[in-house]
């Protein structure tokens, strides 16, 4: 039965108790997520039993309408007008004619549909695509191997873009782990938390009497860092950036780094799920760049299949 | 005292609608504002009912300041902050304006709240206003967005933080989240190209999508009326209540039998 305007009948289905058990259902998927599979695979099925039932019952009162009550068509009331028709219909052995206003008709619909096509697309392509384009920085030189004392971490900020101004200032915590077999090793950590993004900071000594400056480069060693914390929703890491506390998902990134004339050079930046070991013998998992919150290993990293281009 | 010559008044009247007539005679405005503004409405609606119009209230509010506070605001990551310390401190009540717009913005989230709750709470998101209630959501979402957007532009280390952390739980959503991070900050870093699209987002783009909706929002009203109180007597379905009791009836004098009283 057609509803009609000013119908005091409500126009809802009836009232039915499926939408609880389908709430229920959804419960447990969420409590699924958490606790193991199993509860999860319980909430699957209570959610698709409910909710099959809940669906049968809301549109019981389409499937069950009378197919008797089909109304039948009246006579038109008034009769069309008499007169040869603009578009004859075609005779004996003659094709179904297009008619001259459907041809019109199409033509300015489609017409009208590639104009906004050529107008939208580039729009949208230039208000989606630059983000993804021309990432990345240049390597940056954060001075010479000596400027790190062995076993201390050196809080080094540096500007990532220059051109952007003091806005790319970025911080990294560089510790120079001495010689492995015969190589400089060090480890350069990301002070960006891997939780949120918010900057880790060192949970030691800074020693700001010993502040060196070079080229937009400050460098100002630590004593007695004992790791890093986060000041915003307090996620703890160790002295190798492994999370011990806190939100994080996984350890702190850092950066490639390279050694020309003695130069220390930062390159780019990767993610680390967890680091064995300490110092110069440290083993790093070491992941592709993915953003703070994001896992890179287990389960959870299936969410994050794509990365956009760094 | 002399009489005025009859008609006087008249032609007086006549001639003081005359911009008026012609407007209604061209474009049929000024019936379109009386039929608006002098509708039906039940009788029993209540202070509850105006807060929608209090919520449009302070987006007008907040778009007329938000066109003078553009006025002396510089979107460039070198000046964004210093513009905002003059207008603060230097220009000629400028905190004023700036405060109505950053108190403003909360007034205007909260008005929408408790108009969201008392469509809610009187079941007058029901059919036939669906389609209100939908459109209201999404002023609502895109009321939040501005609230988003803005918070950058003080761009100071409260807002830089605040919007790296919204922006990095933007982007640990499932499978796109990373995309829509790096196009909400133009770029895999927050730099001067953040900071000139939540300008611009905040600007144009959100409050034009806001005012646009307000407009659907509003026919809509016009169109389905407005509603009664769930407890309302002449709620559809009743019968109308009989002629209104005297109106002292019951305090001084005895109450007819069968009186409603008000």
């Amino acid at each position: 039965m057609e509803p009609q305007r000013g119908d005091e009948s409500p126009h809802a289905p009836a009232p039915t108790l499926w939408p609880v058990g389908f709430a229920v259902g959804i419960a447990c998927i969420f409590v699924g997520l958490i606790v193991g599979p199993v509860v999860a695979g319980v909430g699957v099925v209570l959610t698709a039993i409910f909710g099959l039932l809940w669906v049968r019952d809301a549109t019981s009162g389409f499937r069950e309408a009378p197919g008797a009550e089909e109304p039948i068509p009246a006579a038109p009331a008034i009769p069309a007008q008499r007169g040869r028709p603009a578009m004859p219909e075609p005779g004996e052995g003659e094709l179904v004619r297009f008619p001259r206003s459907k041809f019109l008709e199409f033509s300015t619909l489609g017409i009208g549909a590639a104009i906004g096509g050529v107008v939208t697309v580039p729009a949208l392509g230039f208000t989606i695509l630059p983000p993804f384009v021309k990432q990345g920085h240049p390597e940056i030189d954060v001075g010479a191997i000596d400027d790190f004392p062995e076993n201390k971490f050196v809080i080094t900020t540096f500007l990532l873009k220059p051109e952007d101004g003091e806005v790319s200032r970025r911080t990294a915590y560089i510790r120079n782990n001495g010689l492995l077999d015969g190589k400089p090793s060090f480890t350069i950590l990301s002070n960006r938390c891997a939780h949120l993004g918010c900057p880790v900071q060192v949970n030691g000594l800074p020693l700001d009497d010993q502040k060196s400056t070079e080229k937009g480069v400050d460098r100002i060693p630590t004593a007695a860092a004992a790791g890093f914390g986060c000041p915003c929703h307090g996620g703890q890491y160790d002295s190798e950036g492994n999370r011990t506390a806190g939100p994080p998902v996984r350890a702190l990134d850092r950066y490639e780094f390279r050694i020309k004339d003695g130069r220390l050079l930062l390159g780019k930046t990767f993610s680390v799920s967890d680091v064995d070991g300490t110092g110069a013998e440290a083993k790093i998992h070491k992941y592709e760049l993915a953003g703070p919150g994001q896992h890179v290993d287990g389960p959870e990293a299936w969410l994050y299949p794509l990365q956009p281009p760094r | 005292m002399a009489r005025r010559r009859p008609g006087r008044r008249e032609q007086l009247i006549k001639m003081m609608l005359y911009p008026l007539d012609w407007l209604e005679e061209r474009s049929g405005l000024v019936g379109g504002v009386r039929y608006f503004l002098f509708r039906k409405v039940p009788g029993d609606i209540s202070w509850g009912h105006t807060l929608g119009s209090a919520a449009l209230t302070a987006f007008i509010v907040q778009t007329v300041t938000g066109v003078v506070l553009a006025f002396y605001y510089k979107p460039d990551p070198n000046s964004a902050y210093e513009s905002i310390r003059y207008i603060t401190d230097d220009l000629t009540l400028g905190w004023l304006l700036r405060g109505m717009h950053r108190w403003g913005a909360s007034v205007f989230i909260i008005l929408l709240f408790l108009h969201m709750g008392r469509v809610f709470l009187y079941g007058a998101y029901k059919y036939p206003r669906e389609l209100n209630w939908i459109v209201g959501v999404l002023i609502l979402v895109l009321g939040m967005m501005e609230g988003f957007f803005g918070y950058l532009l003080p761009w100071d280390q409260t807002a830089y933080w605040a919007t790296v952390v919204g922006v990095n739980l933007q982007a640990t959503g499932p499978f796109v989240g990373p995309f829509l991070g790096d196009i909400l900050r133009g770029g895999s870093e927050i730099g001067p190209d953040t900071l000139a699209r939540f300008y611009s987002l905040h600007m144009l783009v959100l409050p034009g999508a806001i005012a646009g909706l307000i407009l659907l929002h509003l026919y809509l009203v016009v169109r389905l009326g407005v509603t009664s109180p769930p407890w309302s007597p002449n709620a559809a379905g009743k019968a109308r209540p009989g002629p209104p009791p005297p109106p002292r009836s019951g305090l001084v004098e005895p109450k007819p039998r069968g009186a409603r009283l008000r």
